[in-house]
């Protein structure tokens, strides 16, 4: 490129950058702390990668969602807290922003009281505050599908199925093996609520940050000789989990990973050791239902594909994108019935949430059977009832190998209200009825 | 009376806490070989390890045989060792420990983006055909892994330790260790030891990366690999390969034994900052290390 042409070219460039986010008619708009690069990269990658696939696919299928235009930028992350923090100051004058789904924990905390001040929804689909589920006082936030609480009952309640019923938990030892970070310790609480109620020997233990060290954790676990052990990891510390259990001599088929443990990442390069693993899902992985289909021939056909790697097509953080992307687009399906198909306000699409009742018939509709179950959020419970599966890694792809099971939500609602309601009171925040649910803010 | 159990579990963990710490000593012996003759800490030895582990794993999958991918990866690395001294070290001599510091620091986040730019950010397998199931003996169980990783570490530091006695460019290393200024003055030519020392610290980053590579799988968090290796220096001694080897089997058995025996009283996941206190403890009775090499400066 000659001089002239450059200077050309970047003129033009600092023009419509001057002239950032230019209001388009009927557009809504996704603004995405992706990471891209970092320690968690092949997680973002996969999640944000299978989003925006999604995002295509209606763009070029539907012409958006009932023609309005579906739009997105990115800013990187590297899943720190701070860089969360810039990239949702910078992105969020983008005109008709539906909601934020930044993916971190830490990013989703930080942004609790901006978003409410914003009023834009936030999506910590699977993962986030457990509390939030509580739409009384977090009307904005929504840990979607699965709550940390939801997802400790589910896998008790497989281990309760595999051991032959809950009246034989009382006889079993369970080890957790947590992340030392806010994230791992959220389910202490839970798990000791669980020992308590069926009556099992419970054990729980901490590994270090980032978790790349783990022989004295199960050396420890060795000595205790658990039934089961609960790997609540994330990154490095599964694959270190798998290898070093089988160091230790503990088999694989006696761990069972959280909703942060169950990807193609965490058992890849623990080899051998992981063949027998076992991982609970929200999100099922492979390429099998109709719309991971409908996304390689039509998205990837058409050389739009966000994955650089086709063969992570179908893997469990791209499905994940995937069903993002859907939960997120039928939320501003659901919003437009009521308000209208034009570009909807963040609390619109916050109303469209509250409404997102997605039956087996209509996820099957939507091509996603198989992928995930259902899920009925409404204005106080911002999870939706999301059931979960459970899959085994054979050492070359995961397979499911139980039916949907549900959490034991009844006797998790009263601890998650009592948390949200002391957190209301430290705020100062009056608990929504049901009739603050319509009250919307059309600006 | 002891329980016998108890007693062997004592010395599973000892032996398992002495062979991680081995490891650990695998990335420390990069740092030495850096500090010793240049008095730079590298602390981009960690980003040296992932660029090294991440090169040859994807020469791997584009097919190479693994002789050729380690021998195209040793060029690689010495290709950036040089680069390194030219680019970096070179424009900065005689600027004060701090900026040199400094530099390798910003050394680290440059290569570490131009791995994950050169060969993308996926978690790779990397399987070198040593089994890491458990072995028994003596009635404890230890990893045959590890053992390996031990018998590599100890292989390397002799190799080390004959090439610093008993070749010239060893003994011209331990020359411009000893005082840079005289070995200019009888001629020896410090950029192209500098530049061969950066080239041998890539040779080690590649022998840990692949060690650390089958143990971890190859990934990001393999810079960060460089947060175990500091307390072994500080231990051992940024200056003595003996003190890296020491200093690992210290902090790794130290580590081990805490984390199993006063974590439970602390909630657990302490080993990452015991480490560190007890290179602190040692660092407040012996300020340059086991072995490090006391400067004694005039003023």
């Amino acid at each position: 490129m000659s001089f002239f042409k450059f200077s050309k070219s970047a003129s033009l460039a600092a023009l419509l950058a001057l002239s950032a986010f230019p209001a388009f008619a009927d557009e809504q708009h996704f603004p995405l702390q992706s990471y891209r690069v970092g320690p968690y990269a092949s997680g973002g990658t996969g999640f944000f990668g299978g989003f925006i696939d999604y995002l295509n696919l209606l763009n070029d299928r539907d012409g958006g969602v009932n023609g309005v235009k579906l739009t997105w930028s990115e800013g990187e992350t590297q899943y720190e807290v701070e860089r969360g923090l810039e990239v949702y100051e910078r992105l969020k004058s983008a005109p008709g922003i539906a909601a934020w789904n930044p993916l971190s924990v830490g990013i989703a905390y930080a942004m609790l009281d901006r978003v409410a001040e914003d009023r834009t929804p936030l999506v910590t689909l699977n993962h986030g505050r457990t509390d939030t589920t509580d739409g009384r006082v977090f009307p904005y936030v929504f840990p979607l599908l699965l709550n940390p609480y939801s997802e400790s009952s589910g896998i008790v309640n497989y281990i309760a199925e595999r051991a032959g019923g809950h009246d034989k938990l009382k006889d079993l030892k369970i080890a957790v093996l947590y992340h030392g970070s806010p994230y791992g310790r959220e389910t202490i609480p839970i798990y000791e609520l669980l020992a308590e109620k069926y009556g099992f020997e419970l054990s729980q233990i901490e590994v270090a940050h980032p978790g790349n060290e783990q022989q004295a954790q199960w050396q420890t676990i060795r000595r205790q000789r658990p039934d089961f052990v609960v790997l609540r990891g994330w990154g490095v510390m599964n694959p270190v989990a798998l290898t070093t259990a089988q160091r230790t001599g503990f088999p694989a088929d006696r761990i069972i990973g959280n909703v942060w443990s169950n990807s193609e990442e965490d058992v890849l390069p623990a080899g051998e050791a992981a063949k027998g693993y076992t991982a609970i899902v929200s999100v099922s992985a492979g390429t099998e239902a109709p719309v991971i289909q409908e996304v390689t021939e039509k998205v990837y056909g058409a050389g739009k594909g966000n994955l650089a790697d086709k063969a992570r097509i179908g893997s469990v953080y791209h499905n994940l994108g995937v069903v993002n992307g859907i939960l997120n687009t039928e939320a501003l399906r659901i919003a437009q019935e009521r308000f209208g198909k034009r570009t909807l306000t963040g609390d619109e699409v916050r109303w469209g949430f509250e409404h997102l009742q997605l039956s087996p018939e209509r996820v099957k509709e939507l091509g996603a059977e198989g992928l995930f179950h259902s899920i009925n959020v409404t204005w106080d419970n911002h999870e939706g009832e999301g059931l979960v599966a459970f899959q085994q890694w054979d050492g070359a792809k995961w397979n499911r190998i139980s039916d949907w099971i549900a959490p034991d939500w009844a006797l998790l609602r009263p601890i998650i209200e009592a948390s949200s309601e002391a957190y209301a009171a430290e705020q100062g925040l009056k608990l929504r009825t049901a009739e603050d649910v319509d009250k919307v803010a059309t600006d | 009376m002891m329980d016998w159990h108890e007693v062997l579990f004592f010395f599973e963990v000892l032996v398992g806490g002495l062979l991680a710490g081995l490891m650990y000593s695998l990335v420390a012996i990069g740092f030495v070989l850096i500090y010793k003759t240049s008095g730079v800490l590298n602390f981009a030895q960690g980003a040296m390890l992932l660029f090294a582990a991440l090169t040859f794993v994807s020469l791997v999958n584009y097919g190479a045989p693994f002789l050729l991918a380690f021998v195209a990866t040793f060029a690689i690395m010495i290709g950036l060792g040089f680069a390194i001294e030219r680019t970096v070290l070179r424009p900065l001599v005689n600027r004060p420990p701090i900026t040199l510091f400094m530099a390798t620091l910003g050394l680290a986040y440059v290569i570490e983006g131009a791995a994950q730019l050169l060969w993308g950010t996926q978690v790779h397998r990397l399987d070198l055909g040593i089994s890491d199931k458990p072995m028994e003996i003596a009635g404890l169980l230890i990893s045959s892994f590890d053992l390996v990783a031990a018998a590599v570490a100890f292989g390397l530091v002799a190799a080390l330790g004959a090439f610093f006695t008993r070749t010239r460019i060893g003994l011209a290393f331990r020359a411009v260790a000893d005082d840079q200024f005289a070995a200019l003055a009888v001629g020896l030519r410090l950029p192209r030891i500098w530049a061969t020392v950066w080239a041998a610290a890539g040779f080690v980053a590649l022998v840990a990366g692949l060690l650390w590579g089958a143990r971890l799988g190859v990934q990001f968090s393999l810079s960060i690999i460089v947060l175990k290796a500091l307390p072994v220096l500080l231990l051992g001694g940024f200056d003595s390969i003996l003190g890296a080897v020491v200093g690992g089997l210290i902090i790794g058995a130290s580590e081990k034994l805490a984390e199993v025996y006063l974590g439970p009283y602390v909630g657990g996941g302490i080993e990452s900052w015991f480490a560190y206190v007890v290179a602190l403890l040692f660092l407040l009775v012996r300020p340059s290390g086991l072995f490090g090499q006391k400067i004694v400066e005039r003023v």
